[in-house]
């Protein structure tokens, strides 16, 4: 059995070209943990973005197409009171919550195929409590959704829609966008973490996103909508989402303080539930 | 934070350690110590309890009775100091595909709260140490399965863990990169002094590398020494003459296992994902 003493350890390490591998890191304090592992999850979006490009560009399609052909015909056919502006630019903020959500909603599976992979056990065993782990998650779907979002803009601005060029309103709509997926990250985790099965969570993500989406005000207006459909529409985060994105993107009516506070709420409730079924996908 | 240490020189130890997986008891009162700086080897056949007293000891499942605690911390009641002092290798092939494996390393860098100041060669040092210098910047989609399994152990080692935990790292890879990875494995354990606990099925391997060899059935420690001991007590038993050769660590192995194989034998999970990582190792 070879044991070696800490000194002459340290020192065959400094030889070896190794020497910070025998130094374990200092830990973060208490409250800057969380900020730090959200950056660590943001980053590696990021990175595997930056490798490959296909999924942005595949994704553009869909709200491409929405804009193009949904937006331009019903602009025509007036048939949808929007309070005087262009239909398409009615559509263009509910289409970029739509593909925000779509993204979202599909990232638990990201999930699974980690645990599958053992790279979700490997994070877990490292100092970063379960919920931080979600909350990273969640905003790494974010950033992921808000570069879509930013694509989705373009498509709109070069279709003609008169958007807000405010920055701060600019950043907003980046606040809301993040906020909103991470609710959805965290809705697809959380069915992620009691179906445990990619092709289970693929069935029900594709089974509730359509009603998500034609249960929110992204399409028409509240007003226009049977009763029972409105109470769906009153509930569903996405419809918040949407308000304040019309509000902010094109200055219509809107209730900041309410959309922001929803969407708030339900991220964090969303991360609360997700982060509490951890213990079955590490197991 | 408390410490019980009983023995400076412990790095693990589990006491009664039971762990069940519905009627079945997955870990049936596993008492186990592995000494600080050894090379100790959990063996078994499939399903003797070894993966899951792992994740016990790495804190991924909960310490339902019995004690686990890693340099005197309770995993059950102190997991974060727990986790600061581990390094773990699962037996999947875990690097993440769409990422560098400079970028792979650094995610654990980040994780196990390495300042940015000295990030970046705290990472270049780690894959160094595991002979992944250049190919550090290429994707780990393009490494062979050898290379992934390095990648992995320059992953748990950016941290500078006390305790290295491996489970089946050389399942499925050829005998070439078998060794090479128990080299990198035998280096750095000697520059750093850490303490390696290792599960495998390759009897050749454990008698070769580890310095003390626990062999489990049923969820418990069945024989519990070095290979050379646990080779000499069987041949013992045998009533061996002391000319006659040695019985390997694999006889040893199914003196005590008997076929190593019975209905309870490795859950359909674990044998799909053996089977997956066989395959993406080629």
């Amino acid at each position: 059995m070879s044991e070696a003493p800490a000194a002459p350890r340290t020192a065959s390490a400094e030889r070896d070209g190794i020497g910070l591998l025998v130094r374990p890191p200092e830990p973060r304090a208490g409250w800057r943990v969380l900020p730090a592992r959200v950056v660590a999850m943001c980053a590696v979006e990021l990175q595997k973005l930056r490798h490959d490009r296909t999924e942005l560009y595949t994704r553009a399609v869909q709200p491409a197409l929405w804009l193009l052909i949904f937006g331009q015909t019903f602009t025509r056919i007036k048939a949808i009171p929007t309070d005087g502006i262009p239909y398409v630019d009615y559509l263009a903020p509910g289409i970029i919550a739509q593909s925000a959500m779509f993204i979202a909603i599909f990232y638990g599976i990201q999930i699974i195929w980690e645990r599958d992979a053992g790279i979700l056990n490997k994070l877990l065993v490292t100092p970063t409590p379960r919920s931080a782990l979600i909350t990273g998650k969640a905003f790494a779907a974010g950033v992921k959704s808000l570069i879509q979002a930013v694509v989705v803009l373009v498509i709109a601005a070069l279709l003609g829609v008169a958007l807000t060029w405010n920055p701060l309103k600019l950043l907003g709509v980046a606040a809301i966008v993040i906020l909103g997926s991470s609710f959805f990250s965290c809705l697809s985790m959380t069915i992620a973490g009691i179906v445990l099965s990619r092709d289970r969570l693929m069935g029900i993500g594709q089974a509730i996103t359509m009603p998500l989406f034609f249960g929110s005000n992204a399409l028409y207006p509240l007003s226009v909508m049977p009763g029972w459909l409105q109470a769906i529409s009153k509930v569903n985060p996405l419809s918040y989402q949407v308000d304040a994105l019309r509000g902010l993107l094109l200055g219509t009516p809107d209730h900041l303080a309410l959309d922001f506070a929803v969407l708030i709420v339900a991220a964090a409730l969303g991360i609360t539930a997700a982060s509490s079924l951890m213990g079955r996908l590490a197991r | 934070m408390t410490r019980y240490v009983d023995k400076a020189d412990e790095a693990v130890v589990c006491t009664g350690l039971v762990y069940a997986f519905g009627e079945t008891n997955a870990v049936d009162g596993l008492d186990l110590t592995v000494a600080e700086g050894e090379v100790f080897g959990l063996l078994g056949p499939n399903g003797a309890g070894k993966t899951t007293a792992i994740r016990c000891m790495t804190t991924l499942l909960p310490v339902p009775a019995g004690l686990v605690r890693v340099f005197g911390h309770d995993a059950a009641k102190d997991a974060m100091a727990v986790r600061r002092l581990l390094g773990y290798v699962p037996q999947q092939l875990s690097a993440d595909a769409g990422l560098t494996g400079r970028e792979n390393v650094a995610l654990f860098a980040r994780v196990f709260d390495v300042p940015r100041r000295e990030r970046a060669e705290r990472v270049g040092q780690a894959l160094w140490a595991v002979d992944l210098t250049d190919a550090a910047d290429r994707l780990a989609g393009t490494y062979s399965g050898g290379m992934v399994r390095r990648l992995e152990l320059a992953q748990a080692l950016v941290s500078a863990p006390r305790l290295l935990i491996l489970d089946e790292p050389t399942i499925g890879l050829d005998p070439i990169a078998r060794t090479s990875v128990w080299e990198h494995i035998n280096a750095v354990r000697a520059a750093t002094g850490m303490t390696v606990l290792v599960t495998t099925h390759y009897m050749d391997e454990a008698d070769q590398y580890c310095d003390r060899v626990g062999l489990m059935h049923r969820g418990r420690i069945r024989a519990l020494g070095t290979p050379v001991q646990l080779r000499q007590g069987l041949g013992e038993r045998r009533g061996a003459k002391a000319t006659d050769p040695l019985p390997t660590l694999e006889d040893v192995f199914r003196d005590i296992a008997g076929s190593g194989l019975d209905d309870q034998s490795g859950g359909f999970r674990d044998v799909r994902s053996t089977r997956r990582t066989a395959h993406r190792v080629g």
